[in-house]
């Protein structure tokens, strides 16, 4: 419904505001934007809203197919698996360990690597280039592959993934926030505000970071989705959540012997990855497109 | 009248290779005096490459001089001390669109040397910025805005604000009039010349345009490979130029008047 307006006033959008008008041009985006939203909900909330505990055994319901078959139980919606578990508030718990730990792990890493990559821009010589380069390592192996590293050395375990996850994330953002801050700290306005008086870190926090969160954010999301699929498949190799954690690719890969008699036990968690990896995806393309057309603009 | 600003011996040059065998460096400003007083304006003129941007930027301390000092009313000026030197020079840069940050609105904009370099308090500080638009001619409202919601000329005059609203003594305008349209442009030396009997502030324009040169400025200083041909009241200059390079220069001009 259009919003009436009976005063007349003056609306001075500030530039993420514009962007978020922007970003919002594209029903799809939205889409997937409220679809994000809706997980993150979802992981903050699954352990208050699941009908059953994620480990809890109804015997007499192993193998329940999902409600909508003529075998089904609407009380078990989306059916039980081979331990009679209920493979909806598995799901849901899933999310928070899924979803919710992947977005931790951005964040984590975000912070780390905004903090090193920004010490690193505002540093000059061998400094700049120790801070910029000494994750750098961590690059050329794969992340996967790290993550088993890190994983055969310390044991099998969720905690281990993350840090795993969380080495491999840092450097990039420590290269992304570097050259984006660099670039900033070449604009006039930069040299303005110092010939204000400004010291390094005011310029920083007032005239650099406002103009690169955007870059930052897009990024982010970009690693998100790398970061869902890594717990997913640490998980699915059994190196990542240990058994009875209900993490979406240790569900996957516990329900690929039942395939043939209990297809729903692979096909759910695997739309859920699906899922989550779509929203986030969208979320950041509509983001870099907002970016475009402001730019544009 | 004793000179506001005096300039001795400044010059400027960068070094061109690393290695510490044959070492070599470019002179981009050979070592060059001038002094400006209070309510006069100074003219720079060249062709690009010639050492004037270079000048403003050693002027209002965004680079440090190779050599010489500057002197504004006898106290020389630190190299490297902003605080010092921002209440006292100031500088419009040539293109407004990129010397305002995008996503700060003009008060925060227009706050920001008043929090860095004034004790004022919050209420003193919003006053001051609506005097301040109010003298370029802006409007108050106009504090809420954003730099994108700016036309180029207004970007203009939000540069202008921001350049006196420390109550400076020296102004430098780095082509800060070329990217302006004529009708705007004259607009804007209006302004500037109100504000310099109002304020007693030294302007020190850098431009190539000539007419600009001759409209504005009391005396001028003819620039060429970083260094001086030619300074004297900017009247005798242009009436009759001494040497061949500024002769070139008027010419030039000249010829482009004449087809435009």
């Amino acid at each position: 419904m259009a919003r009436d307006k009976i005063y007349q006033e003056e609306e001075f959008p500030s530039p993420l505001l514009q962007l978020w008008h922007n970003f919002r041009q594209s029903p799809v985006v939205l889409v997937g934007f409220s679809c994000f939203a809706f997980l993150i909900i979802l992981a903050i909330f699954a352990p208050l809203i699941t009908p059953y505990s994620s480990i809890e055994n109804h015997l007499d319901k192993l193998l329940l197919p999902p409600a909508w078959d003529k075998d089904g139980d609407i009380s078990f919606l989306l059916g039980t698996d081979d331990l009679g578990r209920d493979l909806f508030s598995r799901l849901m718990h899933g999310t928070s360990l899924t979803f919710g730990l992947s977005f931790v792990v951005v964040i984590v890493s975000l912070v780390i690597g905004v903090f090193i990559g920004s010490l690193s821009a505002l540093s000059s010589g061998i400094r700049s280039s120790f801070l910029n380069h000494f994750l750098d390592v961590i690059l050329s192996i794969p992340s996967l592959l790290l993550a088993i590293v890190i994983v055969a050395i310390l044991g099998p375990g969720l905690d281990n993934t993350l840090w795993a996850i969380v080495m491999v994330l840092i450097p990039q953002f420590v290269h992304v926030t570097r050259n984006a801050v660099k670039e900033e700290f070449t604009k006039d306005y930069v040299l303005a505000s110092r010939l204000d008086g400004a010291s390094s870190l005011r310029i920083l926090r007032y005239s650099v970071f406002p103009n690169i969160i955007e870059k930052i954010i897009s990024y982010a999301t970009l690693a998100q989705s790398a970061a869902i699929l890594d717990i997913a498949a640490l998980g699915f190799l059994g190196l990542g959540a240990p058994i009875p954690l209900p993490e979406w690719g240790a569900m996957l890969s516990s329900g690929i012997d039942l395939f043939y008699i209990a297809p729903w036990t692979v096909y759910l968690p695997g739309l859920a990855i699906l899922f989550s990896v779509i929203a986030t995806n969208l979320v950041g393309e509509g983001m870099r497109h907002a970016l475009k057309i402001g730019k544009e603009s | 009248m004793p000179a506001l600003l005096e300039v001795a011996n400044l010059s400027k040059s960068y070094e061109l290779s690393r290695s510490w065998f044959n070492k070599r460096s470019f002179c981009a400003l050979e070592p060059l005096s001038f002094s400006v007083q209070a309510y006069k304006t100074l003219a720079i003129v060249g062709e690009a490459g010639s050492g004037k941007s270079t000048l403003a930027k050693v002027l209002v301390g965004a680079e440090r001089p190779s050599t010489g000092k500057i002197k504004l009313n006898g106290q020389t000026l630190v190299d490297g001390d902003f605080k010092q030197r921002c209440q006292h020079i100031r500088m419009i840069f040539q293109d407004s669109g990129t010397t305002l940050n995008p996503s700060l609105t003009i008060r925060q904009l227009l706050d920001e040397p008043l929090k860095l370099n004034t004790d004022l308090d919050e209420a003193q500080r919003s006053q001051l910025i609506r005097e301040t638009l109010f003298k370029v001619g802006l409007l108050a409202d106009h504090m809420n805005f954003y730099p994108h919601m700016f036309s180029g000329g207004q970007k203009q005059r939000i540069s202008l604000a921001r350049a006196i609203i420390l109550n400076p003594q020296v102004i430098i305008l780095d082509e800060a009039l070329a990217s302006l349209d004529p009708s705007l442009r004259s607009q804007m030396i209006n302004l500037l010349l109100d504000l310099q009997q109002q304020m007693g502030l030294a302007f020190i324009l850098i431009s190539h345009n000539l007419g600009i040169v001759r409209h504005f400025s009391d005396s001028m200083m003819v620039l060429h490979k970083g260094n001086v041909v030619e300074s004297g009241p900017t009247a005798d200059i242009l009436r009759a130029p001494k040497d061949k390079y500024t002769r070139k220069l008027i010419m030039g001009q000249n010829y482009h008047l004449l087809h435009t």
